[in-house]
């Protein structure tokens, strides 16, 4: 191997592994939610900083591989996808940190039942799914599954527009749900932002692929033939 | 089609039997800085050669095909006239060491016996040097010997030489190799200038120079013309996994 492929498989284990950073902190702000489990998003909001230092870490090796290899084709898609998917990554971080706060903050515990209705439950299991397979695509270079997040995005999309509603009826159900409720609101919100960032980093896996750019794309153009994409 | 330059049609050169480039098809625009690049071998010096017919001046070379110089076959014109028409800068700084500045910048017409008045010349080696962006350097010891200037000077005396002749077409192999960065910074600024005037062809073993200085880029292999694109393209997604190899340094 080249000293250039030496340093880009570095770095995408180091993305690999600040990917599993992050979706461990995601699992387990989801834990600490349904259990109630101060302690346990405490644990999470501690490990932020660790998410925090990867990011750090990858702007700098990046950087750095720029300014010894100047990378062309492959190499500079790769790499200018890697900053893109890093600074993604750190937001889900930071999303976790937030459900996580949520539950540090709140004085009641979640009402089961309430993020039942609200399909609270369902969208955070798959965002942590699309985060997942997001990872799989990254390590496969396989965008045939970077495409499928498109649409499961689609489904975090609609929970989050029926919320306000969803919400509304867990908060007429019982009046003294309110602080939960919102809080339940909000997390929808991050969950939301999370399909977002996901969505955003398999575009980049597909760019570093096939040199195929589908920013600002309708979604529901993404998961049709390569047709309609720019290239 | 009306601004198109230099045409390669089925080119092949040859080394006695050692076929050296095969059948390279290849169309190039007035004004446009072309760079070739390619491995050590590959062809592409050959191939700048037979352009402006040098590569026959190798004894038990040959070629076949046209290189079409705004539509005539240079293989059916004067060799002469075609060096003049097509203007050489090459690898290491070659003015000639017995004569000053001002006589290397004219060096071409004094070589080929053609008359020029003393003011005629003036105005050739002032516009030639000027156009090499070397005049200012130079204009206050223009009969010093071309040998005192530093490389990269030398090197644009040498463009200097080259542009004097009003040539239509500027080769260029490797021409910057022997320089240092600054001077190299200098040579590629003034590419960047000469294409307003004329049409480049460079050799070039450094792709970044490749990647900076020109507008489209020839890639060669085991003498095939093996992807010709524009610069951009090929250096951030090209067509070609051979390329791709090649200029991300996975060649084996």
């Amino acid at each position: 191997m080249t000293p250039l492929e030496n340093e880009l498989t570095a770095l995408k284990k180091e993305l690999v592994n600040m990917w599993i950073l992050v979706q461990s902190q995601l699992n387990k702000a989801k834990e600490a939610m349904l259990q109630f489990d101060k302690d346990l998003a405490r644990e999470v909001l501690i490990k932020e900083k660790r998410v925090n230092s990867f990011e750090l870490k990858i702007d700098r090796d990046c950087e750095n591989i720029f300014a010894l290899h100047c990378p062309v084709a492959v190499d500079l898609r790769f790499l200018l996808a890697a900053l893109k998917i890093n600074t993604n990554l750190e937001r889900i971080g930071d999303i976790a940190a937030g459900i996580a706060l949520y539950v540090v903050e709140s004085t009641v515990n979640f009402d089961i039942d309430g993020l039942e209705k609200t399909s609270l439950i369902r969208m955070y299991e798959e965002a942590v799914n699309i985060l997942m397979d997001t990872r799989t695509a990254f390590e496969k270079e396989d965008t045939v599954l970077a495409r499928s997040i498109f649409k499961r995005d689609d489904v975090l999309d609609a929970i989050n527009e029926n919320a306000p509603g969803t919400i509304a009826d867990v908060i007429k159900a019982d009046i003294n749900s309110l602080p939960e409720a919102l809080y339940m609101l909000s997390i929808i919100r991050k969950l939301e932002r999370v399909g977002d960032q996901s969505k955003n980093i398999a575009e980049e896996i597909i760019f570093y692929v096939e040199a195929k750019i589908l920013k600002h794309y309708e979604s529901s153009q993404k998961g049709k033939t390569d047709n309609n994409e720019k290239e | 089609m009306e601004n198109t330059i230099v045409k390669a049609e089925n080119y092949n050169s040859y080394f006695g039997d050692n076929h050296v480039v095969k059948d390279v098809n290849i169309s190039i625009n007035k004004n446009e800085v072309i760079a070739v690049m390619g491995p050590s071998g590959c062809g592409k010096t050959t191939f700048l050669r037979g352009i402006n017919r040098m590569h026959e001046l190798i004894p038990g070379a040959t070629s076949t095909g046209k290189i079409l110089l705004d539509g005539e076959n240079v293989y059916d014109m004067n060799a002469i006239y075609v060096r003049a028409k097509i203007g050489m800068v090459f690898q290491r700084p070659n003015p000639f060491p017995n004569l000053s500045i001002y006589e290397n910048v004219v060096a071409g017409y004094l070589l080929n016996g053609i008359k020029l008045s003393k003011a005629d010349r003036d105005v050739i080696v002032e516009k030639s040097l000027t156009s090499a962006a070397l005049w200012k350097e130079v204009k206050d010891s223009l009969h010093k010997k071309g040998t005192f200037l530093s490389g990269g000077q030398q090197q644009r005396l040498c463009i200097a030489r080259a542009i004097a002749m009003q040539p239509d077409l500027i080769l260029f192999d490797e021409p910057t190799s022997a320089l240092d960065p600054i001077s190299t910074s200098s040579v590629e600024a003034l590419f960047h200038e000469l294409k307003a005037n004329y049409t480049l062809i460079i050799v070039t073993h450094n792709m970044q120079q490749a990647a900076r200085v020109s507008d489209r880029t020839a890639f060669f292999y085991m003498g095939e013309l093996v992807e010709f694109d524009d610069t951009k393209q090929m250096f951030t997604n090209p067509s070609d996994q051979r390329t791709q190899n090649y200029i991300t340094g996975r060649f084996s």
